[in-house]
């Protein structure tokens, strides 16, 4: 192979300008071993599409591997997908089919990927669906399929692989079509076309073949030049999520991408956290020719007038066409970490350049995919596709997604800012009858305006201690004098909860742990009413103590009542530590169920020492200290 | 928007992330056409501006033409530039060959400068059409203390919603040219009148396609002596852009070892 170029060939002018255009991302997806990677190796070299150096290497390599030649080594460029045989991450191959450019994302069919794959699907327009004719949807299909539907593809070619082994016979092939269809009509899925298509012998990819002579539809690269190029965005009401805002010599310029429609210089727009408008005085542009009006996709530079200041995340909108606000979001949901998702966890939601702290208030369904069945369930599965309800402390600005948009998908980011989950909202929840959800707080009277009424701020003082410790005793004492210096304090006492509000919770881990979560649910509650709660719970499990303060937040202060088991098995107040003793008691903490002690208490207050009296006097004085 | 109005906004987009997200923040300059474009697509997002360091880590093995050009522009465009140096090939990993060896001296002399300066993001003109590897980036790409690329346990990416630095010693790699192709690249120089090293033009018969160490990269036999004439050349070639740089093609795996290292 020579490395001569010559420059001399001339480009049909036309054919140039339309190489100019953008490129078609199309995602390649399907169960692991229906002939993916073969698919899109196979596809690039029929269309010519190979450079001279990559053919040259899928040779080499196959010939090492002492194989004729492998199309899927194209893409397994990497040395470890090589030697395990699979794709391990997302590839962008560019692809020109005549006049028009397309990115071809291969995506993984190895289950535990699926993270990969959302990365190369996520901004896909169109998706070819391969299936092996011969085994039919499997497990990774329905996946793939419910991926499609919730990243909004909706233009989907399924391509029947493998059809030589069905001897090409209509029927049969028509056969898996159905079963296909009918999967695909389960989540609201219509296929735009089947096509029977043997990627390893290149039938129906990009030449029509003869042993299929019943097929009339168009073979691949006819279908791929046909899929619609759907651009509305800039049909849409405007919308621009601030991204930053600068000031460069004495100018400020707000800036950010178009999501939807057109801004022109004298628009007037609502700006999503401030009331009232501003005016666009200028679209500004770097070394770039003037034009007053910018549209959906443009990363821009605006000058408002009056010089406003918006914040990151606001969304610029026409005033008339406002989006949604609710604090309460129903969305779908694509579950991407290892640990299944509860109800009462919090996040952050990203969604476009905001950041919103967000609760699972409810798990409303979750897909199964074994028969695409909606079902209820108490948690979302590692790599789960779920419905569900968000509630955030104030009212979020949002579209609801749809296809063929880039806004109103919002991910879901942990306390690591690793991304666990995407979720395309679906619009405002509404409360039903009879529904458990929370209600989000936060109205009208902000945290600081309630302190300032009560001249103290609010805390959740999680005592945790043995049962016997004094936890009680020394939270009772300290609420009366608080009480005296004006601070509106009351006690959440374990034994009282459990005579009400967990009457029906026994002493189990599971019911432990739920009697944990609801004493915090109701802390928090208080402590956004203003008060300051002292919560006196045995609360055993570092575990459960990290979940309450997880649902309290900042709030939160953990003081550890530290009495050794044996002064408390003396003191035995309540005859409990003999019963337990004698087994009349099951899962007592400190004899038949463990006491994790917290490693770095806010608070630690050695009760064997002092008296009740004088430890209440400690535990005063420091939640003064942190409430005044 | 065409294709080039679509990317420039995406690099735009990318940029200002970084520059929002990520402190103290730089950008590498290797002085060839990607990085030129790079620094443009800045002064597009920042309206004339480039409002953080960048770094030149420099071999001491570059031609002459591309220093003179660093040091042109430097002033030109008023950069805050950082200059780095590379430790002595001797003390690279000898087991690689020889020309990846000499490559990986830049990545000794990276690492050197993103403790020396405590960077957070480094943004730096990859593109994923350029080699197999390449193809598998992330456009927020977390390196840990080591500054490994840990291909097996990347960030899931999408919705433009990047990963960020959530403890000490990791900095983001920021790849803003990730979806750029060789063509594009070229288009957009010859659309923005993007000044580059002559050397990507044919004197004599040949021409460099891409620029590293004199040592380690060959030019090309071409005529192509004008923007037109390589965006044309390019149309018509099925070469890969990186022939010319020996350390690709030493051993299958070289250049993914290089990578993983920490190379670009």
């Amino acid at each position: 192979m020579s490395e001569t170029l010559t420059a001399t060939t001339v480009i049909d002018p036309i054919d140039r300008d339309v190489a100019l255009e953008s490129a078609t991302p199309i995602v390649i997806v399907g169960h692991v071993d229906h002939g993916k990677s073969t698919l899109i190796g196979r596809l690039l070299y029929d269309t010519d599409n190979l450079e001279e150096g990559k053919v040259a290497q899928i040779i080499e390599s196959s010939k090492k591997r002492g194989l004729t030649i492998e199309w899927s080594f194209l893409l397994d460029s990497l040395q470890i997908e090589r030697d395990q045989g699979v794709t391990v991450d997302s590839t962008r191959i560019p692809f020109r089919l005549g006049n028009r450019q397309f990115v071809i994302v291969d995506a993984p069919g190895h289950r535990q990927f699926l993270r990969n794959m959302i990365t190369g699907a996520a901004d896909a327009d169109a998706a070819v669906l391969v299936v092996d004719a011969n085994e039919g949807a499997q497990e990774q299909t329905r996946r793939h399929a419910m991926l499609l539907r919730l990243i909004g593809i909706r233009h989907i070619i399924v391509l029947l692989n493998k059809v030589d082994l069905l001897n090409f016979d209509e029927q049969k092939v028509r056969a898996v079509e159905q079963s296909v269809t009918d999967l695909l009509a389960q989540l609201d899925l219509t296929p735009s076309l089947f096509i029977p298509a043997s990627a390893r012998d290149g039938d129906n990819i990009a030449s029509r073949s003869e042993r299929s002579p019943w097929y009339k539809g168009p073979i691949l690269t006819e279908a791929l030049a046909e899929v619609p190029d759907g651009n509305i965005r800039a049909t849409l009401p405007f919308r621009l999520p601030v991204q930053d805002v600068y000031r460069f010599d004495d100018k400020r310029y707000v800036v950010g991408r178009i999501e939807r429609g057109v801004v022109r210089v004298g628009d007037e727009l609502s700006i999503g956290s401030q009331n009232g408008t501003a005016r666009v005085a200028s679209i500004e542009r770097w070394s770039a020719p003037v034009r007053d009006e910018a549209a959906a996709g443009e990363s821009v530079a605006l000058v408002l007038e009056p010089d406003v200041i918006p914040a990151r995340g606001d969304f610029l909108y026409s005033p008339h066409q406002a989006p949604e606000k609710s604090a309460r979001i129903r969305a779908n949901l694509f579950w991407l970490r290892q640990e299944p998702l509860r109800a009462g966890e919090t996040f952050r939601l990203r969604l476009a350049t905001a950041e919103h702290q967000v609760t699972v208030a409810s798990i409303d369904s979750v897909l199964r995919l074994d028969d695409l069945t909606e079902q209820q369930a108490d948690e979302v599965g590692p790599e789960g596709f779920a419905e569900i309800t968000l509630v955030a402390g104030e009212a979020i600005q949002f579209d609801p997604f749809s296809p063929g948009t880039s806004d109103g998908r919002g991910v879901l980011v942990d306390r690591n800012q690793r991304i666990v989950g995407g979720a395309p909202l679906l619009g405002p929840a509404t409360v039903a009858a009879g529904s458990h959800a929370i209600h989000p707080s936060g109205g009208e009277v902000s945290t600081s305006e309630r302190a300032r009424g009560k001249g103290h701020k609010a805390r959740v003082i999680w005592l945790t201690g043995l049962s016997g410790a004094g936890k009680s005793t020394i939270a009772r004492l300290a609420e009366r004098k608080l009480y005296s210096d004006g601070i509106d304090a009351y006690v959440l006492d374990g034994d009282t909860l459990r005579m009400g509000l967990c009457s029906d919770l026994g002493f189990t881990e599971a019911d432990r742990h739920e009697n944990v979560r609801r004493a915090a649910e109701v802390a928090k509650i208080l402590a956004q009413a203003g008060q300051v709660v002292l919560v006196a719970l045995i609360s055993p499990l570092r575990a459960d103590r990290a979940l309450a303060r997880k649902i309290i937040g900042e709030e939160f202060e953990e003081v550890f009542i530290d009495t050794s088991l044996a002064t408390c098995e003396e003191r035995d107040s309540k005859g409990l530590y003999r019963a337990a003793r004698e087994g009349k008691i099951e899962n007592f903490t400190g004899i038949s169920a463990p006491y994790e002690a917290p490693e770095k208490p806010d608070l630690h207050i050695a009760a064997d020492k002092g008296d009740a009296g004088q430890n209440a006097i400690k535990l005063t004085d420091y939640i003064l200290s942190k409430v005044r | 928007m065409d294709h080039l109005d679509q990317l420039e906004a995406q690099s735009v987009f990318i940029l200002r992330e970084a520059y929002r997200k990520l402190k103290p923040l730089a950008m590498l300059w290797s002085l060839g056409k990607d990085s030129n474009v790079m620094l443009w697509l800045a002064r597009k997002a920042f309206l004339g501006r480039v409002p953080f360091p960048v770094m030149h880590v420099d071999t001491e093995k570059k031609f002459p033409e591309m220093y003179k050009f660093r040091d042109e522009y430097t002033e030109k465009w008023n950069l805050d530039l950082l200059l780095g140096y590379c430790p002595p090939v001797e003390k690279m990993d000898p087991t690689l060959p020889p020309a990846a060896r000499s490559a990986a001296r830049k990545t000794a002399g990276l690492a050197a400068m993103i403790e020396k300066h405590k960077l957070q993001g480094v943004i730096a003109g990859i593109r994923r059409d350029e080699q197999g590897t390449r193809a598998k980036e992330r456009v927020f790409s977390p390196r840990g203390a080591s500054h490994k690329w840990d291909i097996r346990n990347q960030p899931p990416e999408f919705w433009d919603q990047y990963a960020t630095p959530h403890e000490d010693g990791v900095h983001i790699r920021v790849h803003p040219l990730l979806a750029w192709r060789e063509i594009d690249i070229w288009r957009y120089i010859e659309r923005e009148g993007i000044p580059i090293v002559d050397l990507y033009f044919s004197k004599n018969g040949k021409r460099y396609r891409s620029l590293g160490d004199k040592d380690i990269t060959s030019p090309i036999d071409s005529e192509a002596s004008t923007l037109a004439e390589i965006i044309t050349e390019l149309e018509t070639t099925r070469t890969s852009e990186r022939a010319g740089r020996a350390m690709d093609h030493e051993s299958e795996d070289a250049f993914e070892r290089l990578r993983v290292a920490g190379y670009l």
